[in-house]
């Protein structure tokens, strides 16, 4: 009887804890949806911050978020796919291969600050693209390289051997076999990882503090050479050295609530994307 | 002694075990054998209640150890399996020493009495034909064994809470010829002072070490008597096939 | 027709193995880049760009380091006697450029800086290079001292835009990182833990199908945003609770990490639970043993190389996070000496500062050198984690 009670102690513990850890993580998202929710409006969305940045809206910011995942996606996912590619097809040697892995999940582990301070020696200052577009997205690439790089490679791992074999046996190439069997099959997971680093990317602010981000700029950018405004740094920027704190309380509450509605459509849509796509290419 | 009585058993939808009812004597070898998926795993883990474990099973009729239903609301499962003793197909030594893997048992059923361990893990390991392979090397990590020796410390590790039933699924499938032998004199030794049920897949194993052979096929007893006549002249014609290796 | 497709096969394979090769590239690059900007510091001079220390010709001291600059112009050194390096005896007279006197023509200024300087034997000057006398002159420069590894890796003291002699000692910053990170963890382990357990063992596949995504989904939510839900809620609250002068504290940054460390720890211990194989459950329960004691004293030992990775994964993240901590910990950059006051982190203090930092100047150098014992901080963590996490896996496969 003694260790049954021990079993019922410990496994009530266990319970207990389970829904305490939740509850304080839904506690915290119930509490920024329900302070954010009365502020989300349409001219909030749309017009620009005004009075100090406590009154208006946060349009700049939403675009300018939009320009970053645009250019980060538009390098990271070509380099990321083609780096993953080669990784499962190609790379035969054991020790190469290590080397390469441990570097992915090095590059992963690196903290964005870090991201941000080589993002402004290299880009922003030796290749002189300035605070820019240009340099943010690359910034921002680097930290989404290792998610698409091992989504992709996991995406490919699943692929049955049989597939690949059953190509090469009709006559294809290698690089046929890839663009026509493998690919298509694996791109359902290819785009989750895809979509799920698009929400990573929008929400990072320290690779973009000094390669991007702009304090207060109420006009859109006009061209990849152009500062933005970023929801992040916005919320960051509205919540500590506001000039008026207070009066943009409001303000920093919509903000955070968009970004975390940003990271749950993502979520939600990677989900979608899986399970559509996933259903498609089994009924081919 | 072992007995089921018009024994059912479901997996959710799947009707899994039909109308088994079997008698197993005290300090004999039982084997069950038969096709794959036959049911004979099944009807072995229901011994134990090993079955309990998976979501969604149903079991109905009666299961006797000495008489008592061992699925009575007042039977508490871990005593029960205090009493049965199992060995699975593949040898599944915990991550600890030798002699830890042996006093688990006793451990997590509340013996502290450190010499009385120390006497039941020798005694155990003597049991298990094992001792004088390992007794230098107690506190090295069970993975250092070979296979064969990890699946005699497994049977050690069952004997030394001192059950009255040793259920083995497949001991030896896993094993070398010269492993899988060890465990069969092994297993005519153990018959002395344990009711023995083996589940094989090699009919060769059943007739050298059981007594009696029950061949199941679809979750049905096909047949149920004394090994060699089960071997020599069955009565079923299924189970004449089978042990003539026209099918499974 | 053929030989084309052959050559843009080649440059299309060409491209994949250049991609393979692209994150050891950047890693590389990314060592290089920090160290060739923080490098620097080691050559630069300890005193703020443009400026010289001076004193009277007749002062036969040579040089003063950067520790006693900064406590001659705090008043804590008012003697020539107490300088080590020099036979000039009598009361030090401290002069700071920013008592020089407005003028029309800056022309002028050698002049004016001469007079000052003449007149009073017992100086010592922080002045504009640009205005300083040229040739002989009763202002005498001291050689310019450089930053020493001992100064930045050794000092304790973290002000950078203190004028005439910016203190550079990263230990504060170090120290904060450290205390922070790993009281976030042992916040958060014991939980992470609990949770872990309760979802591999406990929770039925229903509770399981909706409480992993969730947990998934808040893995994703910015930094920043945890970082305001702490400044706006957790940090007033710990202010209450603990009757604080402010609540942004250490406390406050370990609890944020601790929350936003939660869902690593879950997923990768919850992982390394069910990854313990079925047969070793079946072993120990067939023994008598109960699930609980199952779980702790067989499935636990056996996944604990992927626990333990799990939390150190979780150090590392913590160590590296930069606006949550910003956010709640009041950067102030002293040695901690408790949980209960501000304390600054080393990516907040990058985050926080470089912006201000003038390019390739001594600040500057020592925020990208900083970049660099962050890096070198994770990549050790990330490593022994991979270690710890393979190690693991090699052990107990059995025959």
């Amino acid at each position: 009887m003694n260790k049954k009670l021990k079993q019922s102690i410990a496994f009530a513990t266990f319970r207990l804890l389970g829904f305490l850890v939740v509850g304080v993580l839904f506690y915290i998202l119930g509490f920024i949806v329900y302070n954010g929710a009365g502020v989300i409006s349409w001219e909030f969305l749309t017009a620009s911050p005004e009075e100090g940045m406590s009154a208006g809206g946060i349009f700049p910011a939403i675009v300018g978020t939009l320009c970053l995942v645009a250019g980060s996606v538009a390098i990271a996912f070509p380099v990321g796919v083609m780096s993953g590619i080669y990784i499962h097809e190609y790379l035969r040697n054991k020790w190469v291969a290590r080397v390469i892995r441990v570097m992915t999940n090095n590059l992963g582990g690196i903290p964005s600050i870090v991201f941000g301070l080589f993002g402004m020696a290299l880009f922003v200052q030796a290749f002189g693209f300035g605070d820019s577009i240009l340099a943010g997205s690359f910034t921002l690439a680097l930290l989404a390289l290792p998610l698409v790089i091992r989504t992709t490679e996991e995406a490919l791992k699943a692929i049955p051997g049989s597939y690949r074999a059953g190509s090469y046996a009709l006559g294809a190439g290698k690089l046929q076999t890839i663009f026509r069997v493998t690919l298509p099959v694996a791109m359902p997971n290819i785009l989750t990882g895809l979509i799920l680093s698009v929400g990573r990317v929008s929400g990072e602010t320290a690779p973009i503090l000094f390669t991007v981000a702009a304090y207060f700029l109420p006009r859109l950018p006009s061209g990849i050479f152009d500062q933005v405004m970023a929801l992040p740094y916005h919320l960051y920027v509205i919540a500590t050295s506001g000039t008026d704190i207070e009066a943009s309380r409001p303000m920093a509450y919509g903000t955070a609530l968009v970004l975390v509605a940003i990271v749950l459509v993502m979520n939600l849509l990677a989900t979608a994307t899986r399970l559509r796509l996933g259903k498609k290419t089994k009924m081919d | 002694m072992i007995e089921t009585k018009h024994v059912d058993f479901y997996y959710s939808g799947f009707h899994a075990l039909k109308d088994i009812s079997m008698r197993m004597e005290a300090r004999t070898v039982t084997a069950l054998i038969g096709p794959s998926g036959c049911g004979k795993s099944t009807f072995l883990r229901l011994f134990n209640r090993m079955n309990d474990l998976i979501d969604d099973t149903r079991v109905s009729g009666e299961c006797l150890i000495d008489g008592e239903d061992i699925y009575h609301k007042s039977v508490a499962v871990d005593e029960l399996r205090k009493r049965v003793g199992m060995v699975f197909q593949k040898p599944n030594p915990f991550p600890k020493s030798i002699f830890e893997n042996v006093a688990y048992g006793l451990r997590v059923n509340d013996v502290r009495d450190k010499s009385f361990i120390a006497c039941r893990v020798e005694a155990s390991l003597r049991a298990a034909a094992l001792w004088g392979e390992v007794k230098d090397k107690l506190r090295e990590s069970a993975f250092a064994l070979s296979g064969g020796q990890q699946q005699r410390l497994c049977i050690a590790r069952a004997l030394a809470v001192s059950p009255s039933v040793l259920l083995m699924d497949e001991p030896a499938s896993a094993l070398d010829p010269i492993s899988t032998s060890k465990i069969e004199e092994l297993i005519a030794d153990l018959k002395r002072d344990y009711t023995i049920v083996i589940v094989t897949h090699n009919m060769q194993q059943a007739a050298r070490v059981s007594d009696k052979t029950g061949f199941f096929m679809m979750g049905e007893l096909v047949e149920f008597g004394e090994t060699r006549m089960i071997f020599s002249d069955p009565v079923n014609e299924q189970t004449r096939n089978y042990v003539n290796g026209r099918f499974g | 027709m053929k030989w084309s497709r052959r050559f843009v096969e080649r440059i299309i394979e060409g491209l994949f193995t250049l991609s393979g090769g692209v994150t050891s590239l950047i890693i590389l690059l990314v060592v290089l880049f920090l160290f060739r900007e923080g490098a620097g510091l080691f050559t630069s001079p300890s005193l703020e760009k443009g400026y010289t220390l001076c004193v009277h010709a007749s002062n036969l001291t040579g040089e003063i380091d950067a520790r006693e600059v900064k406590r001659i112009f705090d008043g804590e050194i008012t003697r020539w006697e107490e300088v080590g390096a020099g036979e000039m005896t009598g009361e030090i007279d401290v002069f700071h450029a920013s008592e020089l006197p407005r003028v029309e023509d800056e022309a002028v200024m050698p002049r004016v800086l001469e007079e000052i300087v003449g007149g009073r034997r017992g100086i010592i000057a922080f002045l504009p290079d640009e205005f300083l006398p040229a040739g002989e002159s009763v202002v005498k420069r001291l050689a310019a001292g450089r930053v020493t590894p001992g100064d930045f890796f050794a000092g304790d003291e973290w002000q950078p835009t203190v004028s005439p002699a910016p203190r550079l000692g990263v230990l504060p910053l170090v120290t904060g990182t450290l205390l922070v990170s790993f009281f976030a963890i042992i916040l958060a382990l014991v939980p992470g833990l609990g949770v872990a357990i309760y979802l591999a063992e406990l929770a039925g596949s229903r509770a399981r199908g909706w409480l992993k995504p969730a947990i998934e989904l808040l893995a994703g939510i910015p930094s920043v945003v945890y970082g305001f839900f702490g400044l706006v809620v957790l940090v007033p609250f710990i202010q209450e609770v603990f009757d604080l002068p402010v609540g942004e504290s250490a406390l406050a940054g370990s609890v944020v990490l601790a929350i936003m460390a939660l869902p690593t720890i879950i997923t990768i211990a919850e992982d390394a639970i069910r990854g313990v194989p079925r047969a070793l459950r079946e072993a120990s329960l067939a023994l008598g043993a109960t699930r609980w004691q199952t779980i702790y004293r067989v499935v636990i030992p056996r996944a604990s190389s992927g626990i333990t990775a799990a939390a150190v994964l979780g150090i590392g993240r913590a160590v590296g996070e930069t606006m949550a901590v910003l956010m709640v910990t009041g950067n102030a950059a002293v040695m901690p000496r408790s949980l209960f006051e501000p304390v600054r982190t080393i990516p907040a203090t990058i985050a926080a500062e470089l912006g201000e930092a003038p390019s390739g100047g001594t600040h500057y150098r020592a925020l990208f050198l900083l970049g660099c014992i962050l890096f070198a901080i994770t990549m050790v963590i990330n490593l022994s984690a991979e270690f710890i996490a393979t190690r693991g896996q090699g052990k107990g496969e059995g025959a």
